[in-house]
């Protein structure tokens, strides 16, 4: 990897980095892509998240779903763990607590192939820098 | 120095700035009780954990009660030290302690010099309100050194003692909360640990947590059996401390009451070691001489410099320490060790006693002696050259149960020819003490000519190493001296990095030398005391007649009658050993 | 169509409407179009049942089933909006249609928090598109050390950890302070039980504490840092080694970052598993190899820290702040919060309460939004009790203190303390006594052992305690019980010993009627003292069946067939096995 020079530098990679993250995530483009955040921290870990991704994983590779699937943090809703988030493009991101790998599949079939939703979606109930 | 002015107790003091609040208080005239504080002054001693907190004081504005011991002094700082705050949280805290602490006073061996027992007199504790379970421990006995921690009330004082000032590191905080306490790393025992029993722990635990293997028993029993000769050596340290252990003033010197308390008691020959150490100099003082010459000749194999070797703590702690440095030492044993076989076989023979049934027994000033009369190497098919080694302390227990009164026993003198000594032998009880009188008896044999003034001031003191040239009529011999282990170590470490510039190095492994010893009557942190014991050392010295131990007649006629020459073929048998590697042998379970 | 189904909002009769949508839409034939759906919590259950239309993201409040049809007609059918169940500002009495323009949405800020959950933790990439390493740029090029100092100052930000000391005046000392060398640490040895908020901000986002902390360096002239972890965290560990390793490779840490000749470097130290190494003079020695314990402050590790050296330690949460601080200025950071308590905190929400997990509230927050909004209420829909602050060491607040904003400064007025954030919500359900009893055991546990107050002046109270709820205490007991609370924490070293009689005195002050119950009258209201509790057989409901008396494990129930069997309360363990086999409920608990 290349070392970061200075902060121009920094700048300016950053700004190539969130252009790269707003076409996956914003764009219409027909190549955009159905985007899984698992939270993987330790709470998460403990109740399943681990096999829930790779449900997802698995699944997406089978049924030829074009998703990209990564690990995030603790999202804070440690009763409800393991939860995933999902953004279909042009979606609000929805956040889905008590996944198992049967809700998993599930939410698959109904969600993410029909638009369906299914029981256990938790509210965002934050604030995050950003809207400030 | 900036001063510091404020408050205690309503009365104004003015201190230096960095003071403690106790200091300060000291000053004028307020006592703040303390258990785990401890400080020998002048010596770079000092164990103040704040652990205890029994030194509570209430300082106004502050939230919570400050420990007086290691809170300093600030500018116009109010202080209150028996506020009814204090006085109840102080009760309270001690009441603590003593509710896990066992109540077996009457039975304890340290009783009566308890400093936990004198402070629940000094805060009237009548009854321990807080009680509850108490903690634990297996009982540890070594050869020297009884570990009872159930008494040990984490004062971290041996602790102290053990890691920073002697840098053996046997001992140290173990488990946690209510089980915590001190011991050897995974609480095994002391014999396993590289505990070198230099007694440094014992003579600063505040309870009965640490205490002396006690030999009195068996020594009373031998008194007792009409077919044993019983022989007694006494250390030269040993005169200028028992006075205490009887209310006369530190630095009393008490030889001859001493003497005739011993032949009260039913030794059958009341001895010196002090003949042995005039023996140990002639044995010593030759090898440095051989030593010496042999590197002025250009001799490669010849290691300088030369390490005296009477200390047994010393000696422990290069086994376990520095197994590498084994040929430096001199191989000269100890005086209690070279008083054994003389007694057994010159004296005894002499005699015409069998060696086993002579019983030999030394009176030390410490603690690392028993261990070091138990060595292998110190037997004949079994039989110790040293049956039993007791310390001042147990002396003085054994006169005071044969309802002697000590104060008023007239002086009586050692019995011949083992009784006899020097000046010179004396001083052994000093940091400095050995290599001064070393040096008296090598400049004569070395240079030939007669030594004008006997005493080296410049090897004298306190300060924790010492070093100092002396001319032997020409030529300039670099001496170092250190006591307390880890100032051994420092020397040391220069040893095996091949940076000494020393000829000769003394080595004592108690603060201040024997006369420091942990088998020594308590000092409770008063470095007074031990600066009074060496002065009554030096005084003893100078109105010995004879200051040199090669001019002592019962030497000179020893080695005529008996041994032949210093580092003869007799002396080389009975009067020097050898060294083993210890290092391996600490943190193996059985 | 989102239907609350948590727990608030299901007492409040949202399966009712769950169903009425569902039968509706079947008899309209609607079901390609609708979808009901049940959620987790809202969060908002003061105002519940609360329903959400997707995709307009229209909220409604307070909905009866009844008008689910009006809704359905309305809002589904017609796409109207119904006003009346819309949510209303109680300040500008508006209707709100969407949930992001509430004010309960403002309740939750995520200052600390604000990339968990949204990054990959392992992808630097992730950090740097979202603002990572900007601050550290923007200081390092355009900042002085004392002006972002400066800012910290004017953030108003406070420790994290417990202390709340003010970060920059922190930052200051140690900057002030003349050394060759300097240290930054990070205390991420997160001890207080149910708490993970550390925890969490290393594993979600582990480079923000990389960034604050060459921040940090940059600040106070120090070019190492150390993470001091506990090892039960590996998760954590590894997430912060890969950080680093990336770090590493972009240049972000190591030498000459970004250009500008700024050098450092982080490493990581494994805790030892012990509370106390929260402390940071006991973290410190921990960090040196030595016995995790704390010493006397001062000096204070900011003037003599790691090695001896100035070592500035901050909390992993107080670290997470900073980035933000820097790039959005201090100004915007001391709009949230109260007077003296700026910013956010992290709290983790645990024990009788709907939504247990991690939150990040305005200071100055009330008790009652945190657990009644945020955390969705208690469980089981039981009456809430009290919540304890401030972890083993805070106090239980209650009833009274759910309007008190939350800060530093009236936690402590109310008699808990912030901590580091853990918040345990108790019901009815939870005996008072042996919630303190409870705490005092994880105290006792970790104690270090040091002072002793807290060595055995901790045991002592949790014997107290375990007299009381056993029914042996004695009236005298409970004045034992205050004195000794008192003492502990007026007498004791450290953090951990002064604060942890807290919830004994905090139980005792709310709850005392509760203690009066268990040693006057022997009875525990809340039925959790097993020795309080009788297992009684009902004669009338018992038919003689005689399944209990088989098995009873202790042959304490004795009885004749087919008549009414007896407990021998003497013989009774509590084991409740005779309860559990019973078919005729004749067996209750009193």
């Amino acid at each position: 990897m290349e070392k970061i020079k200075s902060l121009a530098d920094l700048k300016k990679m950053q700004d190539g980095l969130r252009a790269k993250i707003d076409l996956r995530e914003k764009s219409n483009d027909p190549d955009k892509r159905i985007q899984v955040k698992v939270a993987m921290a330790t709470c998460g870990i403990a109740s399943g998240a681990k096999e829930v991704m790779e449900v997802f994983i698995e699944e997406f590779t089978k049924r030829n779903i074009d998703a990209v699937v990564t690990q995030t943090g603790c999202m804070g809703y440690c009763y409800a763990e393991p939860t995933v988030e999902i953004t279909k493009p042009g979606n609000e991101p929805i956040t889905f607590g008590y996944v198992d790998v049967k809700k998993a599949s599930k939410i698959i079939d109904k969600y993410i192939l029909n638009n369906e939703l299914v029981d256990g979606i938790i509210p965002v109930n934050y604030e995050t820098i950003d809207n400030k | 120095m900036e001063m510091v002015k404020l408050t205690i107790d309503g009365k104004p003091v003015e201190v230096e700035k960095d003071t403690t609040i106790l200091k300060a208080a000291k000053t004028i005239g307020i006592d703040i009780p303390t258990l785990c504080y401890f400080q020998l002054k002048d010596m770079n001693i000092e164990n103040r954990p704040g652990g205890c907190r029994i030194c509570v004081v209430e300082v106004a504005g502050r939230r919570n009660l400050a420990p007086a011991c290691s809170t300093n002094v600030a500018k116009d700082m109010v202080v209150n030290t028996h506020s009814i705050r204090v006085l109840n949280a102080r009760r309270t805290v001690l009441e603590l302690i003593l509710s896990d602490h066992p109540a077996e006073c009457l039975t304890c061996a340290k009783s009566g010099c308890c400093e936990l027992q004198t402070m629940a007199q000094q805060l009237g504790v009548r009854e321990i309100p807080y009680q509850g379970e108490q903690s634990t421990y297996r009982k540890d006995t070594s050869p020297a050194i009884i570990r009872d921690v159930d008494k040990c009330i984490m004062c971290r004082r041996c602790e102290m003692m053990c890691n920073e000032v002697q840098t053996v590191g046997a001992l140290s905080a173990v488990n946690r909360g209510f089980m915590a306490v001190v011991a050897p790393a995974f609480e095994m025992n002391l014999e396993k640990s590289p505990c070198t029993y230099c007694g440094q722990c014992v003579s600063v635990c505040p309870t009965g947590a640490l205490t002396e293997v006690d030999h009195s028993r068996n020594v009373i029993n031998s008194l007792a059996d009409p077919t044993k000769t019983v022989v007694v050596q006494t250390a030269p340290a040993v005169r200028a401390a028992l006075g205490e252990e009887f209310g006369l003033a530190p630095g009393t010197l008490v030889t001859g009451k001493m003497v005739a308390a011993l032949r009260r008691l039913g030794f059958n020959y009341v001895f010196d070691t002090d003949f042995a150490a005039d023996l140990t100099i002639m044995e010593e003082g030759s090898e440095l001489l051989d030593r010496l010459t042999r590197y002025l000749k250009g001799d490669k194999d010849v290691k300088l410099p030369i390490l005296t070797s009477c200390c047994p703590g010393w000696v422990n702690f290069f086994e376990h320490n520095f197994p590498d440095l084994m040929d430096v030492p001199s191989t000269a044993k100890s005086p209690q060790q070279m008083f054994g076989p003389i007694a057994k076989e010159y004296f005894g023979k002499k005699l015409g006693i069998d060696r086993k049934n002579m019983i030999v027994v030394s009176i030390m000033p410490c603690l690392a002696k028993k261990y070091e009369c138990q060595r292998d190497e110190f037997k004949v098919d079994g039989d110790p050259d040293v049956n039993y080694s007791l310390s001042t302390r147990e002396l003085a227990h054994l006169i005071k149960s044969a309802n002697i009164d000590f104060n008023s026993l007239p002086d009586e003198d050692f019995d011949n020819p083992l009784g006899a000594s020097t000046g010179a032998a004396v001083i052994f009880a000093n940091t400095g003490g050995v290599i001064e009188a070393a040096c008296r008896t090598a400049y004569e044999l070395y240079t030939g000519k007669k030594l004008e003034h006997v005493e080296f001031k410049e090897l004298r003191g306190l300060e924790n190493i010492r070093h100092a040239t002396i001319d032997f009529d020409g030529l300039p011999i670099n001496i170092g001296i250190a006591h307390g282990l880890g100032n051994a170590r420092k020397l040391l470490e220069d040893v095996q990095a091949g940076k000494s510039q020393f000829h000769a190095i003394e080595i004592m492994a108690c603060p201040g030398g024997c006369i420091g010893g942990g088998g020594q009557p308590f000092h409770h942190g008063d470095s007074e005391i031990i600066k009074q014991r060496a002065a009554a050392i030096y005084r003893e010295d100078e109105g010995k007649p004879i200051r040199k131990s090669h001019e002592n007649p019962f030497i000179i006629e020893l080695y005529k009658e008996f041994l032949g020459k210093p580092l003869g073929e007799k002396s080389h048998h009975l009067l020097h050993t050898h060294y083993f590697d210890k290092s391996q042998g600490t943190f193996v379970e059985e | 169509m989102l239907v609350c189904g948590g727990t608030g909002c299901h007492a409040s009769k949202s399966d009712d409407i769950l169903r009425n949508f569902q039968d509706l839409i079947r008899s309209k034939g609607l079901e390609t179009e609708v979808q009901v759906i049940k959620t987790g919590c809202f969060g908002f259950c003061e105002k519940g049942p609360i329903v959400k239309m997707m995709p307009d993201n229209t909220f409604y409040t307070q909905v009866k089933p009844e008008d689910c049809a009006e809704i359905l007609e309305e809002h589904v059918i017609k796409g109207r909006r119904v006003n009346r169940l819309l949510y209303q500002d109680p300040e500008t009495k508006e209707y709100k249609s969407d949930s992001k323009h509430m004010g309960f949405y403002k309740k939750q800020i995520r200052i600390a928090l604000r990339n968990c959950g949204f990054i990959n933790p392992e992808n630097i990439d992730e950090y740097i598109a979202r603002d990572g390493y900007q601050a550290l740029g923007k200081v390092l090029t355009e900042l002085t050390p004392e002006a972002t100092i400066e800012i910290l100052k004017k953030s108003g930000l406070r420790g994290r950890g417990g202390g709340g000391f003010p970060t920059g005046l922190k930052w200051e000392i140690t900057r002030a302070v003349k050394a060759d060398q300097k240290y930054v640490v990070c205390n991420a040895d997160e001890g207080d039980p149910g708490a993970f908020m550390d925890r969490s901000v290393l594993e979600g986002d582990p480079h923000t504490v990389l960034e604050a902390m060459a921040i940090n360096g940059y600040c106070t002239g120090a070019d190492k840092g150390v993470i001091y972890i506990r090892a039960e965290y590996p998760l954590a560990v590894e997430r912060l080694k890969i950080a680093m390793k990336q770090a590493r490779e972009y240049g972000l840490l190591g030498n000459d970052i970004l250009g500008t000749g700024f050098n450092f470097d982080i490493e990581i130290r494994y805790g030892a598993g012990a509370f106390v190494c929260g402390e940071e003079t006991a973290l410190i020695h921990s960090m040196e190899g030595l016995r995790g314990e704390p010493t006397v402050k001062p000096p204070f590790p900011s003037e003599s820290g790691f090695l001896g050296k100035p070592t500035n330690v901050n909390n992993v949460e107080t670290y997470a702040n900073i980035p933000a601080i820097i790039l959005k200025g201090a100004d915007w950071f001391a709009s949230i919060g109260t007077a003296k308590s700026k910013g956010t905190k992290v709290f983790a929400l645990a024990g009788k309460i709907n939504n247990v997990g991690l939150i990040e509230v305005p200071m100055g927050i009330t008790l009652r939004e945190v657990i009644f909004e945020i955390g969705g209420g208690i469980k089981n829909d039981r009456k809430f009790k009290a919540v304890q602050t401030g972890g083993p060491s805070g106090g239980m607040l209650t009833e009274k203190d759910l309007d008190t904003p939350i800060d530093y400064d009236n936690l402590i007025a109310a008699g808990s303390m912030m901590g580091s954030g853990g918040m345990i919500v108790m019901d009815e359900d939870d005996c008072m006594v042996g919630m303190a009893k409870f705490y005092l055991e994880f105290t006792v546990e970790e104690s270090c052992g040091k002072c002793s107050p807290c060595r055995i002046g901790n045991k002592r109270l949790f014997e107290l305690l375990e007299k009381v709820t056993q029914g042996h205490a004695v009236m005298d007991d409970l004045d034992k019980l205050r004195n000794l609370s008192y003492v502990i924490k007026d007498t004791s070293l450290c953090g951990l010993g002064q604060t942890s009689p807290n919830p004994v005195l905090s139980s005792m002050d709310n709850f005392y009627h509760e203690y009066l119950e268990h040693v006057r009258d022997k009875k525990c209201r809340a039925g959790n003292c097993k020795s309080l509790m009788q297992y009684i057989i009902n004669a009338e409901n018992c038919i003689g069946c005689t399944l209990c008396a088989r098995n009873c494990p202790v042959d304490a129930i004795a009885g004749e067939r087919k008549q009414a069997h007896v407990i021998d309360q003497d013989k009774c363990i509590k084991c409740g096995a005779c309860m559990e086999k019973c078919k005729f409920n004749a067996i209750f608990i009193k």
